[in-house]
């Protein structure tokens, strides 16, 4: 435990991938089994223990201490699982020693509605206060720790030299604490697997630039929208049903209304959207349905979610990956005519004369839920990662807005010193004249160079500090571009912007010349 | 006459009428006592001021030699009489020349704190308990959470990650006067020889403590960019570290050596990849330790968590009350 309760604790101090990824690569190479395949369980988030309700750990705590002092502690520290392991009074001498992480998964999954409180009091007693901390967070859902399961295998994969498509692969046909996984990723035999249900890694494109075009034949390619949903997987056989992210995360709980739906055998590539009345909603009303554990019968009528296929990868058991795709997408239709599938639709292909026909096509639309097109090559067989040649994303030229630097906040890892964190505003009329409402926060988009200039800015012209937040005087002028403009409710200014990033700082432009919320309230489409 | 009669509360701090002093005032006045050099303790501009001779000569180096009127030095131990009460400055273990002040006066006797801590430190002499009618004590962590463990464990942590990590140029995050030299200090007894740099905001006292014959090692200032600083341990102001400064640092992994980095929200906030729980004051159970100690059935709680404290020693039939001291524990939330 005391091995485990130290990674979580490193984990959350180190804020760079490469960081964690050494963190873990050394922790799987260095602890023995069961615990190992417990840690990946429970940062993979695959370990399934009775759920702790903070009112039982609270309760527990309250009967071993002062509650006027927990209460205080607790309104210091702000985080129950850290008051409670800190402030848990240990006796002098533990009942036995502390116990290994496999005993302690093994004490909580055998302990029952009535020997919870105990179980888990006796492990307080035996464990340090990191330890502790450990325990709650394995028990209350979510480490918190800034590490997917994609992180995790990457992990396995650099340490033990395997290619991380087969991980993925073999993946949902493995069970914690893993023994099997390892023993293969050390050198043993491949686990036997049903591999029918479990997630085939994906297959990505590249970024195309515009002087790539004239190396290109159009008549290679077959083009399609690039739908502003999430990519998915559904897998459905007469075993089971599933509906997995890009990473490989499974993420059908939340969406009960698709798993419902698949009453066909096979395994789509697609896109997930809210398709409501026929019509394509923005990303942001597909995010409301997001990390849900409970999907309300409001929010499933109100936002019907659906799956807008671009690939076939099986068709039944029959694995269709190394056809061709234009094979593949005859037998896309086909299949669709067989099952006529409910909540699911094929992405039509887009019909185009040549690059020039097709740049008028990509800039014409901006139909809400499209965020461009992409380039298939027709030959092209299925292939896991992002391979260099066969597809092609092309993003239409983003739309872009002069909006005024509001604050700014330091950032992190190689930028924790440089403010880097832009928040920025556009002008609204109000009673006293004209003021700002925040449109957008931007991380990216500029240079090194022009990050030390924009630094450089901020230290000069800060007004106020919020906390770690400067207010600064409404004077610069960025151009911000952005894929969508899409409503809010969650922003005062009633837009959100898609993926705003700094494009130009306009040290030129006047800040009263700069944009009017109105216009781009017009753009979102509110009145 | 009651104990409670020793020490009033006034704007500009604690005074005691028998003796006709403030201690440890924040506005200049005409006669102080100070118990340590820390800047909300000890502040320029007062007629007269007596502390320790540590307490002094740190003083000096922090303010200047004409900030104060008169020094009047007063080694630990030597009771000294002001108009009607003795004065006697007792060590409090919290940084070099740190005392308590143990009035009498009447019959009864007062003890102020200051700041103090009961964990072994190897730069300055360890806090004596006295047997009092009326403690004044600090709560800085007077919360049952804090329970801080020995500094050669955190210490052991720092040169492990840098035996790890030898790539990287380790920065601790400290305050200047006392926790530097502390972790220093801490870090030859570990067998650490190797050269420690310092951000010039810590050479001064650095220097001072050297003087009073606290033992600190190889140190060099870090200038420009010019010095090899991989693998190698870098003291700096916690503000410095989040702040321009620390761009000359060669991928620099960020610690911080504080009392407060006991809890992990504070320390994720302040961008610290590695916290180490090194504090000055007491604990939660020193405090309580010192407080029964001292035998006083009076409290009063200055500084820091004030209610919990409070609440505990209601529970032990002491009768204890907050004390609202101004411009207090400014250092260590810096």
């Amino acid at each position: 435990m005391r091995r485990f309760a130290e990674l979580l604790e490193r984990l959350v101090f180190t804020p760079q991938r490469n960081g964690k990824l050494r963190l873990l690569e050394a922790h799987f190479a260095g602890t023995p089994d069961p615990d190992r395949g417990w840690a990946l369980a429970a940062l993979a988030g695959t370990l399934e223990l009775p759920n702790l309700t903070p009112s039982l750990i609270r309760g527990l705590t309250e009967e071993r201490t002062d509650p006027v002092l927990f209460r205080l502690s607790y309104d210091f520290v702000g985080d129950l699982a850290e008051t409670v392991s800190l402030i848990w009074p240990a006796p002098e001498t533990p009942p036995a020693p502390p116990p290994g992480l496999s005993e302690t998964v093994e004490a909580l999954a055998a302990a029952t509605r009535s020997t919870r409180p105990a179980v888990l009091a006796d492990l307080f007693d035996r464990l340090d206060p990191s330890a502790r901390f450990a325990v709650i967070k394995l028990c209350t859902g979510g480490l918190r720790v800034g590490v997917s399961a994609r992180l995790a295998k990457q992990a396995l994969a650099n340490r033990f030299g395997r290619p991380i498509e087969r991980i993925e692969e073999l993946w949902f046909a493995l069970e914690p604490p893993y023994e099997d996984l390892f023993a293969w990723l050390e050198g043993g035999e491949e686990p036997e697997a049903d591999l029918a249900l479990s997630f085939r890694p994906m297959m990505l494109a590249n970024p195309i630039e515009e002087h790539q075009f004239p190396d290109l034949d159009a008549a290679d390619f077959a083009a399609e929208t690039k739908w502003d949903g999430i990519r998915v997987q559904a897998v459905a056989t007469p075993a089971g049903r599933r509906l997995y992210s890009r990473t490989g995360e499974d993420v059908g709980p939340a969406f009960p209304d698709v798993l419902e739906a698949m009453d066909w055998e096979g395994c789509v590539d697609g896109e997930l959207l809210v398709v409501k009345d026929g019509e394509t909603r923005p990303f942001s009303e597909l995010q409301r349905r997001l990390g849900r554990k409970t999907v309300s019968a409001r929010m499933l009528a109100e936002l019907p979610a659906h799956v807008r296929a671009y690939d076939l990868l099986h068709d039944g058991a029959e694995d269709l990956r190394p056809l061709p795709y234009a094979d593949r997408r005859a037998r896309l239709a086909a299949w669709r005519t067989r099952w006529a599938p409910a909540r699911l639709d094929v992405s039509e292909e887009v019909a185009f004369e040549g690059w020039d026909d097709l740049a008028a096509i990509r800039d014409a639309s901006r139909e809400a839920g499209e965020e461009g097109l992409m380039l298939k090559r027709r030959d092209s067989a299925y292939l896991a990662g992002r391979p260099v040649g066969p597809w092609w994303k092309w993003k239409r030229a983003p739309l872009t807005a002069d909006c005024v630097l509001m604050y700014a906040q330091r950032g992190h890892g190689k930028r924790s010193s440089f403010y880097s964190d832009f928040t920025f505003g556009a002008w609204e009329e109000g009673t006293d004249g004209p003021s700002l409402a925040p449109v957008g926060k931007a991380y990216s988009g500029y240079t090194d160079e022009e990050l030390v200039k924009l630094d450089r800015w901020v230290r000069a012209n800060m007004t106020e500090r919020y906390g770690p937040v400067r207010a600064v005087a409404p004077e610069l002028v960025l151009e911000v571009a952005f894929d969508a403009l899409q409503p809010s409710t969650r922003h005062r200014s009633g837009v959100a912007m898609r993926f705003p990033r700094i494009k130009r700082i306009r040290w030129d432009k006047p800040a009263a010349e700069a944009e009017r919320l109105s216009t781009l309230r017009a753009l979102a489409g509110l009145g | 006459m009651s104990a409670r009669a020793l020490l009033e509360l006034r704007p500009e701090g604690l005074w005691c009428p028998a003796a006709r002093v403030h201690l440890d005032p924040h506005k200049p006045v005409d006669r102080a006592v100070v118990t340590h050099g820390h800047g909300d303790h000890c502040r320029p501009g007062h007629r007269a001021l007596l502390a320790t001779p540590e307490t002094l000569a740190i003083a000096e180096a922090r303010y200047g030699t004409k900030a104060f009127g008169a020094l009047q030095p007063l080694p630990p131990g030597e009771p000294v009489r002001l108009h009607d009460a003795t004065l006697t400055l007792v060590p409090a273990g919290h940084v070099l020349g740190s005392a308590q002040v143990v009035i009498e006066a009447g019959g009864r006797r007062a003890v102020v704190s200051g700041d103090y801590k009961r964990a072994p430190d190897p730069t300055c002499a360890p806090f004596e308990p006295v047997r009092c009618d009326l403690f004044v004590t600090e709560a800085t962590f007077g919360l049952p959470v804090f329970r801080h463990p020995p500094a050669a464990d955190e210490v052991a942590r720092l040169l492990a990650s840098l035996a790890a990590d030898p790539d990287r140029c380790h920065a601790v995050g400290v305050y200047a006067l006392g926790k530097a030299q502390r972790l220093i200090a801490e870090l030859r007894r570990a067998g650490h020889d190797r050269t420690i740099y310092l951000h010039g905001a810590l050479v001064g006292l650095c220097t001072v403590y050297e003087r009073l014959g606290v033992p600190l090692g190889p140190l060099a200032q870090i200038r420009g960019r010019e010095q090899p600083l991989r693998g190698e341990i870098v003291l700096a102001p916690p503000s410095a570290l989040a702040d321009r400064w620390a761009r000359r640092l060669p991928d620099a992994l960020i610690c911080a050596a504080s009392g407060w980095m006991q809890v992990r929200q504070r320390a994720k906030q302040r961008g610290v990849e590695l916290p180490l729980v090194i504090s000055d004051h007491a604990d939660w159970p020193d405090l309580q330790r010192t407080i029964l100690e001292t035998g006083a059935e009076t409290i009063w709680v200055t500084h820091g968590a004030e209610e919990a404290l409070c609440h505990w020693c209601a529970g032990q039939g002491l009768d204890a009350r907050p004390l609202a001291l101004a411009g207090r524990g400014e250092e260590e939330t810096q």
